[in-house]
């Protein structure tokens, strides 16, 4: 049981995490309850503090919006936030497509569509491109443009307001993650998940390798959604630094020689002695 | 040192010359996939934003301004007591995520504390819109204007209905009803409904109450449902309206008759007798 425990504790706080947090927006919606009331783009908390999507701020200046106060501070609330906790913390924690996404990844490992689509065509960078055009179409159009597509928005919107056709939008990431490109969604296309990699660059909570306790058997990399962040496995005792790391911790717990765990960044660098 | 031979130089060039294949390739595949996915998507946004008839809730800003500015957060449809707000979904051929409401289904009920408004965190919904003198008045939003068919309000046919009329928040003002003769029958009255456009918030409760089978009154924005008659027409009895000629300006058009003086146009023959 402790094994278990042990195996499976961040994936239970993160579920747990993402379900009450969609809970909340639910409950404020159909009882009126007042903890957390909107959705994901902006919030209120107790009907007092604002909080808003930094992304889509930046689409709505883009798109020559006027920005309210309360916008800004939501912002800058939620951003300062993730600088401090991984930027992607939201897509683990939070992102109700996150729910599809690792649904479709399991099934994937699961039924073995991995062992025979070994190499993944796609470039990761593709979400900086994508996040690029988003705020050039916004500037076109004057609208915010990732924001009238946006699947996350979509899903979230549909659990809280009612689905609609919302429904086949999420069935295609589904799909599409299943069968054509592993994590393609999440590590490839989505422009929130690229600002938010930009945003966690500089976080400052870092999964930490520790080289001498690994055995390489890559139960991490097999796990991990961004694998290209854990390159330094078995071979470097040094935290994952890319701002890509979701923080989602599913590495930490299939480990199990203790070589992958949390750590504080340290700030200032080279402070080893002598150096 | 190494000596580099003929042959070896020959390969370098060509694996430079490839990798520069390659990288021209890979740029123009990288341009090429941008626009379709450009395109594709500003194709689809276009679509979702080109609706005009929707009806926003009150204090709601112009709806160029309004699309850029709305976050579709969904507080606005959580504040208002009636449900009557919606957001919209994929499949309502609606700007998706933004707040409408179908007055037909649920109207606006005119709060004095009009709940949607204040909770707006990007000022989409205007709150100096909705105020007079620091207070709160919905008497002075404008949805939309409600607009009359003739044709088949059945008060127009001589049948006694002033359902509209009643439902009216502001009775009397928004609607008011006209008495007319009824010389079909000589001895009955017309009582049909006007609607005034100064004073309709475009709430709704009008169509909600119209007894026919489709309402025959509705709410359509105002932009839609009004007309304009420019300025070169003003009610010269009206000291307010002709303050309007201030804002007016001359076009002059120039064709190839009206070159020269009208009395030559109107003598001039077009060479008919040569």
């Amino acid at each position: 049981m402790s094994m278990l425990w042990n195996k499976y504790r961040y994936l239970f706080f993160r579920r747990t995490t993402q379900i009450s947090l969609l809970f909340l927006y639910f409950g404020a919606n159909a009882w009126g309850w007042t903890l957390l009331m909107g959705n994901l783009s902006s919030s209120s908390l107790l009907k007092t503090v604002p909080l808003s999507d930094p992304y889509a701020v930046l689409q709505m200046i883009a798109a020559g919006a006027i920005i309210a106060t309360d916008l800004v501070i939501g912002a800058l609330i939620i951003t300062i936030f993730y600088l401090i906790v991984g930027g992607r913390a939201f897509c683990s924690w939070v992102c109700p497509i996150n729910l599809v996404t690792d649904a479709a990844a399991l099934l994937r490992r699961q039924i073995g569509v991995d062992s025979f689509a070994k190499k993944q065509p796609a470039t990761r960078n593709m979400r900086y491109w994508v996040l690029a055009l988003s705020l050039i179409i916004s500037f076109a159009m004057g609208v915010a443009a990732f924001e009238f597509i946006s699947p996350i928005s979509m899903l979230h919107r549909g659990i809280i307001f009612g689905i609609g056709f919302g429904w086949a939008a999420v069935l295609i990431i589904f799909l599409f993650d299943l069968l054509v490109l592993k994590n393609g969604w999440c590590g490839h296309i989505c422009p929130l998940g690229g600002f938010y990699s930009l945003v966690g660059k500089f976080s400052l909570i870092r999964v930490h390798h520790t080289q001498e306790n690994c055995t390489l058997c890559m139960k991490c990399k097999v796990v991990c959604p961004e694998g290209q962040v854990l390159y330094m496995i078995g071979k470097e005792t040094i935290p994952v630094l890319s701002g890509e790391c979701t923080n989602c911790a599913r590495c930490i717990e299939v480990c199990d020689d203790d070589a992958l765990n949390f750590s504080i960044r340290k700030l200032v660098k080279n402070n080893k002695s002598g150096e | 040192m190494a000596i580099l031979t003929k042959s070896h130089l020959k390969k370098m060039n060509n694996k430079m010359q490839s990798d520069r294949r390659k990288f021209i390739l890979r740029m123009a595949r990288g341009a090429g996939i941008a626009a379709l996915g450009g395109f594709v998507w500003s194709a689809y946004v276009d679509e979702v934003t080109a609706s005009q008839l929707l009806l926003r809730p009150p204090g709601a800003i112009k709806e160029e301004d309004f699309l850029k500015t709305c976050i579709k957060c969904g507080l606005c449809v959580e504040a208002c007591p009636y449900n009557t707000l919606l957001l919209a979904k994929p499949g309502d051929h609606k700007p998706l995520g933004t707040p409408y409401f179908i007055p037909r289904d649920v109207p606006c009920y005119m709060c004095p504390d009009i709940p949607c408004v204040p909770v707006c965190p990007t000022g989409a919904l205007d709150e100096a819109s909705v105020t007079t003198n620091g207070k709160l008045d919905i008497n002075i939003s404008e949805m939309g204007l409600a607009v009359i068919d003739r044709e088949t309000c059945i008060a127009f046919w001589g049948i006694q209905c002033d359902a509209c009329y009643r439902a009216c928040p502001i009775l009397g003002h928004a609607i008011s009803v006209e008495y007319n003769k009824n010389e079909r029958t000589g001895k009955h009255a017309y009582l049909t409904p006007v609607v005034h456009a100064d004073a309709c918030t475009g709430c709704g409760l009008c169509e909600k109450a119209c007894v026919t089978e489709k309402a025959s009154i509705f709410v359509l924005p105002k932009e839609v449902a009004m007309g304009k008659a420019g300025n070169y027409y003003i009610k010269g009895w009206d000291k307010n309206d002709e303050k309007r000629l201030e804002d007016a300006t001359e076009i002059k058009t120039k064709t190839e008759i009206s070159k020269e003086s009208a009395i030559d146009s109107l003598n001039d023959t077009g060479g008919l007798y040569k």
